[in-house]
């Protein structure tokens, strides 16, 4: 009996800090839906035991803020989403809601992303200016720019919740495989490769930084340091430049095999996007 | 006219070294170590804990605790701690390890501060450059000398 009550209030302190549970799995609640933000590595992702969410690297403040949306400033953004999203823009007078009529309906796209269409890895990105250009007859929007991370921020929180999910074999195979050869490459005048900092060296303070394991699942993500949401893309070209590094360009073909990697490094976190980051 | 007899000789003493510079390309390693100065011109300790702080240059302290930068928040994790570190590794070998630092520890990810060349995609303002003058690494030495028991 004493026993049994240890075992309660032990489970029940670790569920307050963000349940860690003797599966390996840790979870957080956020508007009554449960999200894991460690869980076993897949068995592809050879140096690693556990893939967790940076959520897990940050200080309990920033943590804080992501727990409630009235909270998250990226929310702010995601109510400006969903003007866009309901916004005629083009030549065929529509928006996206013309066809969409709820957002809803876009639950699970995040998960399996990026995937590869004829031949290519296509991104949340390139869904949205396809939608633009091709049916309602607008100008694409900028990779980065507010309205398409916005946007996509809407239409990546109606996945939150759900395991990351992509697929990286049969066609995605050459471009997964591109894609670790380039995590593992080391570039710029400082040398390094992402594996160096978020594989080796994660969990670490890099000064006043602590040094996540890169997962995307939580993108677009705020950041307090430029206070907007934050592309994949974007986010690798800022860690490029850190190194000295010159920068592929975003919706570049390497860029693309790295999102594509990167979100299999991240296979059985949940969606946890728009998350909130230093 | 003594003292500007000092000063002459310590100009041209300069003038001589920058000469003698070791290119980045050209300097002899042994096991590890380099054992001759980069410039021919003893390092200054008191610049070479200004390199080692300054974010833009050595920025060692992203990486390294050093108890001697106590006043400094944040001390990196990522590599050993500096203290006492001239008691571990001789003048040479610290050379050694801050021009190229795989020449011990093959695969560590601390970058090489003296090599100008064979890098993947460097950003074109630090093309052909390397990230600390010679005779800063020579400064940096001079001041790791400093951190004894």
């Amino acid at each position: 009996m004493k026993i049994t009550m240890t075992l309660l209030a032990a489970s029940a302190l670790a569920l307050s800090a963000g349940a860690s549970l003797a599966d390996g799995h840790e979870r957080i609640e956020i508007d009554g839906v449960e999200l894991i933000l460690a869980a076993p590595a897949p068995d592809y992702v050879e140096h690693l035991d556990k893939v967790m969410s940076g959520w897990l690297f940050r200080s309990a403040e920033t943590q804080a803020l992501e727990l409630d949306d009235f909270d998250n400033p990226a929310f702010v953004f995601i109510d400006k989403g969903i003007d866009l999203f309901n916004e005629v823009d083009g030549s065929e007078g529509k928006s996206c809601a013309s066809c969409h009529e709820d957002v809803a309906e876009f639950a699970g796209l995040r998960a399996s992303m990026p995937r590869v269409v004829d031949g290519k890895v296509q991104t949340m990105e390139d869904i949205v200016n396809d939608m633009r250009v091709n049916y309602m007859g607008a100008e694409p929007w900028k990779w980065s720019g507010g309205e398409m991370t916005s946007v996509v921020g809407l239409i990546s929180l109606q996945s939150r919740g759900m395991p990351v999910d992509v697929k990286i074999d049969g066609d995605a195979a050459p471009f997964w495989e591109r894609g670790k050869e380039l995590y593992y490459t080391r570039v710029g005048q400082l040398d390094m490769a992402c594996a160096n900092c978020h594989e080796d060296n994660f969990g670490k303070m890099i000064r006043a930084d602590r040094l996540s394991q890169g997962q995307i699942n939580g993108f677009p993500t705020y950041r307090l340091k430029n206070a907007k949401l934050n592309s994949i893309h974007g986010r690798f070209k800022g860690c490029m430049k850190n190194i000295r590094a010159k920068p592929f360009k975003e919706g570049s073909e390497e860029f693309r095999a790295l999102e594509l990697y990167l979100a299999s490094r991240g296979a059985g976190l949940s969606v946890e996007s728009p998350s909130v980051r230093n | 006219m003594k003292h500007t007899s000092v000063m002459l000789a310590s100009f041209l003493l300069a003038g001589a070294a920058s000469a003698a510079e070791v290119a980045p390309q050209e300097v002899a390693f042994q096991d590890g170590s380099v054992l001759q100065s980069l410039t021919g011109v003893a390092g200054d300790a008191e610049n070479g804990r200004k390199v080692f702080l300054n974010r833009k240059k050595g920025n060692c302290l992203a990486c390294h605790a050093n108890s001697d930068m106590e006043d400094q928040p944040f001390h990196g994790e990522i590599g050993p701690s500096l203290d006492h570190v001239a008691d571990r590794m001789d003048e040479a070998h610290l050379r050694g390890m801050l021009v190229n630092s795989k020449m011990t520890f093959d695969g560590t990810i601390m970058p090489a501060f003296y090599r100008a060349d064979g890098f993947v995609r460097p950003l074109d303002k630090f093309k052909g450059k390397t990230i600390l003058s010679a005779q800063e690494v020579e400064d940096v030495v001079a001041y790791l000398l400093t951190l004894k028991e």
